[in-house]
């Protein structure tokens, strides 16, 4: 059969986000999948060092627009490893929920773009709604509903406002009751099962080989999370479980993600529990004066599609001299997507994409 | 995977639910009460300081002169302009506005066709009625940055979260106890790590060097000492300021009053830092790096050798004029070096500045009285200007019954200063609310304590002014208060009372109405049935200074010009109304302190030079 060059993207249906992919296919199967980044590169790392270290901070979090909340801890952990800033305890309990809030936003958002590529309208429209809800919780918080630029060097930007922590204890429940909802119209559905099943398969070994995080490497049954690993804010105060999967397919991924966010609506109530009263922000320095001695780092957390880095040099002035965030979807996009592509029939395509939880400014920045 | 294929259609029940859209616009969703949306500034807050403009990481923010607005001492006419074709809304400059007039509000609709309205100079609430509409006069249709809701804030300032530091690191000083009973220095002075800690507060916004009166560069020498690099900052002081140790130790501190970071919390110690870089540096000559100005061959005559005489003689030094000053005190300082008591300004402090100076080649005559040891004529002749820096040297006197018993402020801080010291009474009265009579009665206190050590002692003040109006610093009063000196304010003296034998026995005071009248003149009136008697042994009136010019003949005194409240009439170049003469200093300003005699003496330095090219 005739080769063909078919170019899926940016303008597609079927393509979430400013991304493409160079399919070559034959008939409907692929037979060689090349990804094409470099549609949203707006230059962040390289601007990140024409500001001060207090002017990066309202920055960051535009890096990734679905998930802005992991971008701003990133950088304010970095700040303050190469600054030695000590943070409050209430402002690590604070981040901890916070940054669990942002993940079931984030794969309620998931959840939509997956749910509504497949064509299970009712379900994507439940889970924007839904996410609507913890946005409204932001905004409560933060004073923004999308960027919320609440996690800065020092702690947290502002306490809970009076009230809040049962607004959130509300709010989850009311996302909470739906679960049997979600698992009967999708999770449990028998075509989600007939289209996700064996889709997009990684073995475990390739996963590890190809620098897979995340749940695309807990769906290949390996309990790797760096908020186990190597826990930062609260995460080592509450007893909580990694969940995993075996398959390694679209499947297993995506059972990955609904229990995640219900591991994750567990692990809030218990932070709330046991939140400490006091201060939530150490002041830092002045920052028209503010100089970071000389050194580097680097910082990981588990963000809601894998392990998230940045590594940060200070050479002594008031500007970071490099900063580099090490993204979980760039080796999702590129390699990983480039390898689970092949042999799959073209109207996989975006289901496999999204599976693999790829956005595209995470991989360009 | 087992659940049957008609499961889903559980979902069909959602059919009979109520939709969870919100039908806009008839429904709203109130933003949250922190919602970050368009600005709105208190103008009547907002000192155009511009910290809101330097932080902005975007450059949304410039800093626009608006000419309808009357700056408050040590402010600006300059308000934040924002384009919000650039602003993220990170409230970055809400977290950093020292004042805290700048807010965020709950607003966020702007509709137009021309992006030129998206530059906005965000207006008051109070004065701008036609942006900020009630409730029920607000039409979501017509909403933008000009058509807007009133009261209704969103992000605003927190201190405890505030980008600035609002307290001041505490400058350690020597209890009261301990310092009751001797002459000790009471401020103890920075130590390097809290100097540089105490500078990393400054914002860089300038308010204070415009409210300087010697518009000295605080910012850049702040900076300096944040870098720890005292000899740039000494280098920077020196430009406007030959007197560092002096004006670290006493200044009135005009910046501090300006600065942006006291409006909600404690001004920066300029004063302070001032002193650290003066005393941290010991050798000035070498420091500094300073020399004369090319010999211009010309001679200048200075006398009094107080602030606005030292300072003179230093910039002219350095544009090369030959200079002398002449001083009836056995050393520089001139009021300074009679006035402020020891535990405020030593010495040896003044000494620093005075021979630095001295070092630079400006000749000190000292113990020289113009008009007796040499005629004024002779100087006239001699020299090719003079500058006079006389200062206030004759204390006034209440001029009550029997006021000739007491003693007068200057001749009792000169003697204990400079001369033999005073013997006290166990009962001092001192009459007078400004800083003189605190240091009068602080003074007589320590000497008190000296020497009746055994014997309980007690210091008095008895003020026309009440609490609120008293003319003397918060800090003096707080120093005096925890020394356990008795305030009687808003009592005026009606007669000093004596025994037979002569002695003074108290004072007999009236109940003050009201010291100033309706145009705010000083202009004390009283209750003279109310009356009231202190006791005491000595009383010291200290309720001003006036100058003596009787050194100057007639002949030429007639000519000298004053303004209508007394003071020596100059030009914008610091010269009299006679040609040659130039004056500065307290008998020219109204501010009666050593900074604003540094800035007369810069404006006359300046003069003198034009003058002789």
């Amino acid at each position: 059969m005739r080769e063909l060059e078919l170019y899926f993207g940016p303008q597609h249906l079927g393509m979430v986000g400013n991304f493409s992919i160079t399919l070559n296919v034959e008939g409907d199967r692929i037979i060689k999948a090349t990804a094409n980044p470099g549609f949203l590169h707006r230059g962040f790392e390289k601007l990140m060092e024409q500001r001060t270290w207090i002017q990066n901070f309202p920055l960051v979090c535009r890096i990734n627009v679905v998930e802005p909340d992991h971008m701003e801890l990133m950088y304010a952990m970095a700040v303050e490893k190469l600054a030695g800033i000590e943070i409050p305890e209430r402002a690590q309990y604070i981040r901890s929920i916070y940054l669990e809030l942002a993940r079931v936003g984030s794969h309620l958002f998931g959840l939509w773009a997956y749910a509504n590529m497949l064509g299970f309208d009712t379900v994507a429209n439940w889970a924007m709604y839904h996410r609507d809800l913890i946005l409204d919780l932001f905004e409560e918080l933060t004073g923004g509903r999308v960027y919320h630029i609440y996690i800065w060097p020092g702690g947290v930007r502002r306490d809970f406002p009076e009230g809040f922590k049962d607004k959130i204890i509300s709010t989850l429940h009311a996302i909470g009751s739906c679960v049997p909802d979600y698992d009967n119209t999708f999770f449990n559905n028998r075509i989600f099962y007939k289209r996700a099943k064996n889709i997009g398969k990684i073995t475990h070994e390739e996963a590890i080989k190809m620098g897979a995080v995340g749940q695309v490497l807990r769906a290949t049954g390996m309990k790797q999370d760096i908020r186990k690993i190597e826990p930062y804010a609260a995460y080592d105060q509450v007893e909580w479980e990694v969940p995993t999967r075996t398959d390694g397919d679209a499947y297993s991924r995506i059972w990955v993600v609904r229990d995640e966010m219900i591991e994750s609506v567990h692990m809030i109530f218990k932070l709330l529990d046991k939140m400490p009263q006091g201060e939530a922000y150490t002041k830092i320095p002045n920052p028209f004066k503010w100089k970071i001695p000389g050194n580097e780092t680097y910082v990981r957390c588990e963000s809601s599609r894998g392990e998230l880095g940045l590594y940060l040099v200070s050479n002594g002035e008031d500007k970071p001299y490099r900063a580099h965030f090490r993204t979980p979807s760039y080796n999702h996009g590129l390699t990983i997507l480039e390898k689970a592509l092949i042999n799959e029939s073209i109207a996989d395509v975006g289901n496999i994409m999204i599976s693999l939880y790829i956005t595209a400014p995470e991989i360009d920045r | 995977m087992n659940s049957s294929i008609l499961t889903p259609f559980k979902a069909i029940k959602f059919l009979f639910t109520k939709p969870k859209t919100l039908k806009y616009p008839f429904e709203k969703k109130e933003p949250a009460l922190r919602y970050r949306g368009f600005h709105t500034n208190d103008w009547d807050k907002c000192t155009g300081c511009g910290n809101c403009a330097d932080i902005c990481p975007n450059d949304a923010i410039v800093m626009s002169e608006i000419s309808d607005i009357e700056p408050k001492e040590g402010e600006k006419n300059e308000r934040p302009q924002l384009d919000y074709g650039r602003c993220c809304f990170c409230g970055l400059c809400i977290d950093i506005c020292p004042p805290g007039s700048l807010k965020l509000t709950r607003d966020y609709f702007h509709i137009h066709f021309d992006t030129g309205t998206f530059v906005f100079i965000p207006k008051d609430e109070k004065t701008d009625k036609g942006t900020f509409l009630p409730s029920e006069e607000y039409s979501i249709l017509k909403a933008s940055l000009t058509h807007r809701k009133e009261n209704y804030e969103g992000f605003t300032s927190d201190l405890k979260y505030a980008l600035f530091e609002p307290e001041r690191i505490p400058m350690s000083e020597v209890s009261p106890e301990e310092r009751k009973f001797s002459f000790i220095e009471q401020v103890i002075g920075y130590s390097k790590e809290d100097a540089i800690k105490e500078a990393s507060r400054c914002l860089e916004c300038k308010l204070c060097e415009e409210a300087c009166p010697a518009h000295l560069k605080i910012s850049d020498y702040i900076q300096a000492i944040y870098e720890n690099k005292p000899q740039e900052s000494l280098k920077k002081i020196f430009e406007d300021n030959p007197i560092p140790s002096i004006c670290g130790r006493v200044c009135m501190a005009h910046c501090e009053a300006a600065c942006s970071l006291s409006i909600r919390g404690e001004a920066l110690s300029i004063r302070w830092l001032k002193r650290y870089v003066a005393d941290t540096i010991k050798d000035f000559k070498s420091a500094l790096e300073l020399n004369p100005g090319a010999p211009t061959g010309k001679k200048i005559a200075v006398i009094g050798a107080g602030p606005s005489g030292l300072s003179v003689a230093y910039f002219l030094t350095l544009k090369g004029y030959s200079v002398i000053i002449f001083d009836t005190l056995p050393g520089g300082g001139g009021m300074m070096r009679m006035g402020p008591p020891i535990y405020r300004l030593p010495l040896e402090s003044i000494d620093k500045d005075v021979n630095y100076i001295a070092s630079l080649g400006v000749k000190l005559k000292f113990n020289t009285k113009i008009g007796v040891d040499i005629p004024f004529e002779k100087l006239m002749h001699d020299f090719d200007a003079i500058f006079l820096g006389i200062g206030t040297t004759k204390s006034r006197s209440t001029k009550v019954k029997n006021s000739e018993k007491c003693l007068l402020a200057l001749d009792f801080l000169h003697d204990n200063k400079i001369g033999k010291q005073r013997k006290v009474g166990k009962e001092v009265i001192v009459i007078g609310g400004g800083n003189v009579a605190l240091d009068v009665a602080r003074e007589a206190l320590r000497l008190q304590n000296i020497q009746y050590p055994d014997d309980k002692v007690v210091a008095k003040t008895v003020s026309l002014e009440d609490w609120d109006e008293m003319p003397a610093t918060e800090e003096e009063i707080k120093g005096a208060k925890e020394e356990n000196i008795q305030f009687n304010p808003a009592w005026g003296p009606k007669e000093v009372v004596v025994n037979e034998k002569g002695e003074v026995k108290g004072l007999l005071c009236k109940k003050v109405k009201s010291v100033f009248d309706e145009q705010g003149r000083f202009a004390p009136s009283f209750y003279e049935e109310k009356e009231m008697f202190i006791e005491g042994d000595m009383i010291i009136e200290a309720i001003g200074q006036l100058s003596d010019f009787s050194f100057i003949p007639e002949s030429l005194l007639d000519k000298l010009e004053f303004t209508k409240s007394n003071k020596v009439k100059v030009d914008g170049n610091g010269m009299t109304s006679i040609p040659k003469i130039f004056a500065g200093g307290d008998i020219v300003n109204a501010n009666l302190d050593a900074v604003t005699a540094i800035a007369d003496a810069k404006v006359a330095a300046e003069g003198i030079d034009i003058f002789l090219a």
